[in-house]
């Protein structure tokens, strides 16, 4: 569903992960690990296609895949049934009830997203996964602000997607309880400082 | 795409959405522009051409750096890159909902606002002309200004920094065909040139906004 080959991806022009290399099929989850600033977002973003790779390619058909990251795209006006409907009729669906029961949101769903709380807005953000009805989902540290409860409500929602043959690649520190999930440690990806010697290049 | 622009019309119509700013701005320059000036009528409807047009512009120009600034922070901007919506088709629509909420509301307001600044009878359909004619341009060119600055903190001064110069061809051609039909002469060719500049930024705009958003969220 996505390949990534030999990826060289960079934040503000400075290479930070190099020589990536994985694929991704179809019911498999992968959970990228890094330190704070190891690149994990901006791995992300470049597999979303919202930023161009330095070097390498990420084949994937950009109508599968679907981003979630540290903001959840709500505007607080709106309630929490409307916001979710806004985003599946962006992605032609018409239903939203399912991924309002799968992330317990039905007491909500008329509240205004600025009237719920941090984690319930979590909640709603994840809940708009599942209404794109894309196959691949990016997410980038999905479990932020979610109680344990919650996090089990996720979890269930990831592998019941993963059972109707999508996939995910998640960036998180946290135990998801997905003990099938490949876990990618960035570490031994971070690019190499090369040395931005414009002074020594310029005299060699 | 239509649901964006229903989406982007109810978040203007609800609390704090900037429904009504332009609106409020126009009708105090069109109150407080006789009172600065003096009673003199003949004076009034002299100027009065050139202040509406000004008036409308800066309305115009008041609620621009919204257009994208809020869906850039609040995530949604990024949202939509990936969602199936072309951004070109983004952009456009949110010059569309822009124009609704701001740019209509000032068409139909102003044949009062002409009554306050005394404007001559002959010039009030070539005042309602001009504006529907050119405040589609307004929010088209104020759309690509903001696109090009959305990811700048405080980016309003940029912001009118870059649209004001584009937008003085529209001025001219707007004010000076509402001046002519109040005059009595042919008004026609300015009109003309004030749709053209419209149908021309409609054509190009919405995909130079997308090329800008594009750039600005990597």
């Amino acid at each position: 569903m996505l390949t990534v080959q030999d990826l060289c991806v960079a934040r503000g022009g400075v290479a930070v992960l190099e020589g990536l290399g994985f694929t991704l099929s179809p019911g498999k989850v992968l959970i990228l690990r890094g330190p704070n600033g190891a690149g994990k977002t901006t791995l992300l973003r470049t597999l979303a296609g919202l930023q161009p790779a330095l070097e390498g390619q990420v084949q994937a058909d950009p109508e599968t895949v679907t981003y979630s990251g540290h903001a959840d795209g709500l505007k607080a006006t709106l309630t929490v049934a409307e916001n979710l409907a806004f985003w599946a009729s962006v992605h032609g669906q018409t239903t939203i009830e399912p991924a309002i029961v799968a992330m317990n949101l039905l007491a909500l769903r008329d509240r205004r997203a600025a009237d719920v709380s941090a984690g319930q807005k979590r909640r709603l953000g994840l809940a708009r996964l599942m209404v794109t009805g894309r196959k691949v989902w990016l997410m980038d540290e999905p479990t932020v602000s979610l109680d344990a409860a919650s996090v089990a409500l996720f979890g269930a929602m990831l592998r019941a997607h993963l059972g109707q043959g999508g996939a995910a690649i998640v960036a998180t520190h946290i135990d998801l309880g997905l003990p099938e999930a490949e876990v990618l440690d960035l570490t031994p990806f971070r690019a190499r400082q090369k040395r931005q010697g414009a002074f020594d290049e310029a005299f060699a | 795409m239509r649901a964006l622009l229903i989406r982007d019309i109810r978040l203007a119509m609800r609390a704090g959405g900037g429904f009504g700013l332009g609106l409020a701005f126009f009708l105090m320059v069109a109150v407080l522009v006789p009172l600065g000036v003096g009673p003199e009528s003949a004076l009034l409807s002299r100027i009065a051409p050139g202040i509406l047009w000004v008036g409308a512009l800066l309305a115009c120009l008041l609620s621009l750096d919204r257009m994208f600034a809020l869906d850039f922070e609040d995530g949604s901007l990024d949202l939509m890159a990936v969602s199936p919506l072309p951004l070109e088709g983004v952009a456009a629509m949110k010059a569309l909902a822009h124009w609704l909420v701001t740019g209509l509301p000032l068409v139909v307001i102003s044949p009062v606002l002409g009554l306050l600044l005394s404007l001559s009878p002959a010039g009030y359909v070539w005042l309602v002309a001009s504006l529907a004619l050119g405040s589609p341009a307004l929010s088209l060119i104020g759309a690509f200004g903001a696109a090009l600055t959305v990811g700048l903190k405080r980016g309003g001064l940029i912001l009118s920094l870059i649209v004001l110069p584009m937008y003085v061809p529209t001025l001219v051609f707007g004010a000076e065909a509402v001046r002519r039909g109040a005059a009595g002469t042919d008004a026609l060719v300015p009109l003309l040139f004030l749709a053209a500049i419209s149908l021309g930024c409609a054509a190009i705009l919405p995909f130079a906004c997308g090329a800008a958003i594009r750039a600005n969220l990597k």
